[in-house]
């Protein structure tokens, strides 16, 4: 888990009511801003992160010390162009870069862990449009967002039709599949079945570090193309001649997973993950608007666009292109198209050339 | 820009502010043209990602998608018109490609090169061999064209289907010709369509 750190955010001055039926209060929205706004306020290009993503965007993570998660897409003269455009990040609700969620504050001091309500990306986007009033930017240029940062531009767009010109929706999906909620559960349960998580009550103790890397292990197999996977390490060991006939990482794919999963318990809190997961295993746009997905589209202003992976298998294109019939039923314009990429689900952050093509070319 | 003499023909057809389907729209020039000069609105099919990319690059709503599969997906009579430009000799199946054009759209504009235009004929009859044309440029090996037909063809197909003209046009050269002996003068042909 992170430890603390100061983000820039705004503390709402209102309640967020929650489509759980509660209320949240003294909600904070950490994000941070790229390029200038405008003096008509009608540049600002709005990006929403995925699962374990946050507002560094395309600045270095406080905690990592990386560059930020999308700065091949984000900066001067990239195809989102802060020179041209402000871009503002958030922290979604329930996560853990300065944004309210489990690990924050309630009302007796405590955190609130497992006394957090549920939360849904359809409250993420609450708290966006929260922030978006605190900030006096009335219409978005573009809602953008790759994989739930997708689903949170698709909720903007059907249920905030009049915040967003454009649509961005890439690498994403408007309802969580049977196989997409049986991997998220397969985390949460590693979460939970690790003793320190204690009932969501770790904060100052032992944190269950060790189920939070198994489940960040099971969800990074998913954003990778098995092909991805073979060219990256086939079955070559790792630092050895020869297979060790235990159970260390003789692999290399072994290896690189488990790095991957410790090194995100550095900078991610287990119980945001669980609440967060959950909100996307909840997330089904048709659901919310009667049961039919054309109907979340009836209300829809902006033009759309949205783009797949051929070896995403996470959020296949038959998912994109089941939105982009609904928008075309609605009549509303919709752009999409299915780009050619090795990577699977994660070639939305990976260098896919076309991808910088579309963006930019949408965008115009 | 200047347009292909079909593509111009339709672009002064169409009606103002209409909705528009263009089926195969390649890199948007004729969506360009409907939505500079008539104010339409125009929406795109097209098979091939670089094409549909240049077309978003362009402001256009295209979608990347298979004819002959996606466009089922639409419903009925969503569009005033929809434009299959010498596409349907390359559907899999030309009688059901009209049925959903004209299920999809009040009305259909159709553009197709003409088999029996006379060289194609003389190709075939003197030469012993599948023509390659001006219009139809490519060898019987490389070419999308999967169905050959002719103008008279064309006709029996909508006769049998019962498929309304509301206006056809006859090409050589680039330029109209009149309709008189067009199954042997014209290298294509357009059909403005209803049902």
């Amino acid at each position: 888990m992170a430890p603390a750190h100061a983000h820039k955010s705004l503390k709402l001055s209102h309640d967020l009511p929650l489509d759980s039926g509660q209320v949240l209060s003294g909600v904070e929205i950490a994000y941070e801003t790229y390029g200038e706004l405008n003096t008509d306020k009608s540049n600002a290009i709005l990006i929403c992160h995925a699962l374990t993503g946050d507002q560094y965007v395309a600045s270095t993570h406080p905690i990592t010390g990386k560059p930020g998660w999308w700065e091949a897409m984000v900066g001067p003269g990239k195809p989102i162009d802060t020179g041209r455009f402000q871009v503002i990040c958030a922290n979604v609700l329930g996560s853990c870069m300065g944004s309210t969620g489990p690990a924050s504050p309630a009302a007796d001091g405590a955190p609130y862990a497992m006394r957090f309500p549920v939360i849904t990306i359809r409250d993420m986007v609450r708290g966006l449009v929260a922030l978006l009033d605190g900030l006096g930017i009335a219409k978005l240029h573009t809602v953008v967002g790759g994989s739930m940062g997708g689903m949170q531009a698709l909720s903007m767009a059907a249920n905030f039709p009049d915040r967003a010109e454009r649509v961005l929706a890439i690498a994403t999906t408007a309802r969580h599949s049977a196989q997409n909620i049986a991997f998220h559960e397969v985390g949460r349960q590693a979460i939970m079945a690790d003793p320190n998580w204690n009932g969501g009550d770790y904060y100052g103790g032992a944190e269950p570090d060790a189920g939070l890397a198994v489940a960040r292990m099971a969800a990074h197999i998913t954003y990778l193309s098995e092909e991805g996977l073979t060219e990256k390490f086939g079955r070559r060991l790792q630092d050895r001649d020869a297979k060790s006939f235990g159970f260390d990482a003789d692999f290399q794919v072994e290896s690189y997973l488990r790095y991957q999963g410790s090194g995100f318990t550095q900078r991610f809190d287990a119980n945001s993950y669980l609440y967060i997961t959950r909100a996307m295993d909840y997330f089904d746009l048709a659901e919310e608007h009667g049961g039919k997905l054309a109907n979340a589209f009836a209300g829809a202003k902006a033009r759309f666009c949205l783009v797949s992976f051929d070896s995403d298998w996470l959020y296949p294109t038959a998912e994109s292109r089941h939105v982009v019939h609904a928008l075309n039923a609605a009549g509303a314009p919709v752009s999409f198209v299915e780009l050619s990429a090795p990577f699977g689900h994660d070639s939305f952050l990976l260098d896919v050339p076309a991808l910088d093509r579309v963006v930019k070319g949408f965008l115009k | 820009m200047s347009l292909r003499p079909d593509l111009a023909v339709i672009a002064q057809s169409i009606p103002r502010g209409a909705r528009v389907l263009d089926i195969g729209c390649g890199d948007g020039s004729l969506m360009a043209e409907l939505t500079a000069l008539s104010g339409v609105d125009a929406r795109g099919m097209e098979i091939d990602a670089e094409h549909v990319e240049r077309c978003v690059a362009r402001g256009l709503s295209v979608i990347q998608g298979d004819a002959d599969r996606d466009l089922v997906d639409y419903p009925d009579k969503s569009f005033d018109v929809a434009i299959l430009s010498q596409t349907l000799q390359t559907t899999r199946r030309p009688d059901l490609m009209l049925d959903q054009l004209l299920r999809v759209g009040r009305q259909a504009f159709v553009s197709f090169p003409n088999f029996g235009h006379w060289r194609m004929r003389a190709g075939l009859a003197l030469g012993g061999r599948m023509p390659v044309t001006r219009a139809m440029p490519v060898t019987w090996y490389e070419t999308a064209n999967i169905h050959h037909m002719t103008i008279k063809d064309f006709n029996d197909l909508l006769a049998l289907k019962g498929v309304n003209v509301e206006g056809c046009w006859f090409f050589a050269h680039d330029a109209v010709i009149s309709s008189a002996s067009a199954n042997w003068r014209a290298e294509y042909a357009l059909y403005q369509l209803s049902r």
